[in-house]
């Protein structure tokens, strides 16, 4: 008897206890949501109007000529356009890609596959890795300048994507060896199990797996070169001219804006806002455009004759 | 299992010098289709299977039995060589298939000895970005399996023995995880029928189902053993009572008893045993 009313005492304390935190709760849970949208207006509004200012000033300077000629001389009746600049970023992104894209996801893949734990050699990489992601991207540019522009004698569409893929790199390896990461053992031993070979299991089974992780992190790197001017100016240089060659100088929009902007004229100013939305539409069309080629085009169905 | 039809994958694997041995040797051992030999497996300094020896009988289902910890799965991953796989963990002692090769020989290489040997895990780990097709046809076409034709009627063939074709055979194209728990654990099944293995490794496969599902995969298991040799490890001792030929009672990392389960249930020779069949402890 002694024992069921201690037990009944201590239900009521405990009860008690609860009752006087669930009005603390609701209050908290009211609290804590309003942090939330709190925080999610402060992303959004510098957000939204900067978007929004581009898009009011820019928006009436898209031509067709704006988008299809190259810059008029200085002083002709004519203003042309960006377009040097447009097909140049997409070479040099392009370009900085087809470098930083592969060796960053297999440095990830070496990180989260070959080399687990913390040993010295993939410690060093990984903290190499963060250290270049906090690198201001004008030393990239004088390393690119000293490389690659030194000593070839040129400023090159190259020496640009060789400075953007090394912004690329380290941004590219720690999603990728995060995403990695995140794949379930119980997979790999899946393919270890059917005995497939281990770098198999690695890119056809794994890695399809972290696809859509190792695409965001592509698209972010992407995202982050595509505005990066400081590089640019040590290594493109920029020019009024077309892509002529991979060892010529070429425009890119980062820089092509970067000059209107500090011409004192107001069709120069009205060009520059135009150059920034097409630049940000370019972002957004290379992501969405990564995204849908790398999607699952469906399964495919190879069992027509079964 | 007849000595000329071994069923190789790999011909290197193949030991020549054993091949020379007297041939009633062989035919004795030939009986057992894996024979382990003073086994002992550790995890770091963890010493997890003390000397195990154990001769597993061809076209039966064994079932090993025990408390957590006791070392079950440990064992039935050194039967494909799996336990290595995790870091830190050793193995050593001798795995004899078909009395012909030692899988823990210097010669014999650890890929290629899983295309032997089958594994069903605990929890059904189909490959989570591809369809049920492409899931039972992988372990085929990353080893190199090019014809379509063989490897269409391999799925189909594998789909019928894990008793899952029916359910699936308009939807092949979808994919592997939108089915239920029950189903995804028969198509790994079938992804580890499809490499055409000789013995099935079955590590706890029902303790993530509910009973229907269970009841399937045990009645597979009846099925299944006429063609292959079934060794599966299991936490429910009405389960090992129905579904296997021959028990194994594993305890602290030794073998206690092995026998028919009929012996193991009704007269285990050995008061450990006896303690755990009963529900004494464990």
């Amino acid at each position: 008897m002694h024992e069921n009313e201690q037990i009944s005492g201590n239900r009521r304390k405990i009860q008690d206890i609860m009752l006087r935190h669930s009005s603390k709760r609701r209050l908290m849970d009211k609290i804590v949501s309003a942090l939330a949208v709190v925080g999610v207006l402060a992303a959004i509004i510098p957000l939204a109007s900067i978007l929004l200012e581009v898009i009011k000033n820019g928006a009436s300077a898209i031509t067709i000529e704006l988008v299809t000629q190259p810059p008029g001389a200085i002083g002709s009746a004519t203003s042309g356009g960006i377009a040097p600049a447009i097909q140049g970023t997409l070479i040099v992104i392009g370009l900085a890609t087809l470098i930083g894209a592969p060796v960053g996801i297999l440095t990830g893949i070496f990180l989260s596959e070959f080399a687990p734990g913390n040993g010295l050699f993939p410690s060093a990489v990984r903290l190499f890795s963060d250290v270049l992601i906090g690198l201001p991207s004008v030393v990239i540019g004088i390393v690119g300048y000293l490389t690659i522009v030194l000593t070839t004698g040129s400023f090159s569409v190259l020496a640009g994507a060789f400075s953007l893929s090394i912004i690329m790199i380290p941004i590219v390896v720690r999603i990728t060896e995060e995403t990695l990461k995140i794949v379930p053992n119980s997979i790999r031993e899946a393919g270890q199990s059917l005995g497939i070979a281990k770098w198999k299991i690695t890119l056809f089974i794994v890695l399809k797996s972290a696809k859509s992780g190792v695409i965001t992190g592509i698209v972010l790197a992407i995202s982050r070169i595509a505005g990066e001017t400081a590089p640019l100016i040590m290594t493109i240089l920029g020019t009024s001219l077309f892509f002529s060659s991979f060892t010529n100088p070429v425009d890119a929009l980062p820089l092509r804006i970067w000059r209107l902007a500090s011409q004192p004229y107001d069709s120069a100013h009205s060009q520059g806002w135009g150059a920034a939305l097409i630049l940000i539409i370019v972002v957004m069309i290379l992501s969405m455009a990564l995204r849908l080629l790398t999607q699952r085009k469906g399964f495919k169905v190879k069992a027509s004759h079964v | 299992m007849t000595p000329e039809n071994e069923g190789f994958l790999d011909g290197s694997l193949l030991n020549p010098s054993s091949k020379k041995g007297n041939d009633l040797h062989l035919k004795q051992e030939q009986r057992h289709k894996v024979s382990i030999k003073n086994l002992d497996a550790w995890f770091g300094t963890k010493q997890a299977l003390k000397n195990i020896n154990l001769d597993i009988k061809p076209n039966a289902a064994t079932a090993i039995i025990g408390p957590s910890g006791c070392g079950k799965t440990t064992l039935i991953r050194c039967l494909n060589r799996m336990h290595e796989m995790t870091p830190g963990a050793t193995a050593k002692g001798h795995i004899i298939i078909d009395g012909d090769v030692d899988i823990y020989d210097k010669s014999v290489d650890p890929v290629i000895i899983k295309r032997r040997i089958g594994m069903v895990f605990q929890k059904p780990n189909p490959f989570p970005t591809m369809s049920i097709y492409d899931n039972v046809s992988a372990g085929l076409k990353l080893n190199g399996v090019k014809d379509k034709r063989l490897i269409n009627d391999i799925v189909k063939e594998s789909l019928e023995g894990a008793a899952l074709w029916d359910e699936v055979k308009d939807e092949l194209d979808k994919p592997g995880i939108g089915l239920s728990g029950g189903q995804q654990q028969r198509l790994c099944i079938a992804r580890a029928l499809a490499m055409q293995p000789e013995v099935l490794l079955m590590d706890e496969p029902t303790s993530a189902l509910d009973p229907i599902a269970s009841s399937k995969i045990e009645e597979l298991v009846h099925v299944l053993k006429k063609e292959l040799t079934i060794i599966t490890v299991t936490h429910n001792m009405l389960q090992a009572a129905r579904v296997s030929d021959y028990t194994a009672f594993m305890y602290l990392g030794e073998l206690i008893e092995y026998g028919p389960t009929s012996q193991i249930f009704k007269t285990p020779q050995k008061e450990l045993t006896e303690r755990y069949i009963s529900g004494k402890f464990g």
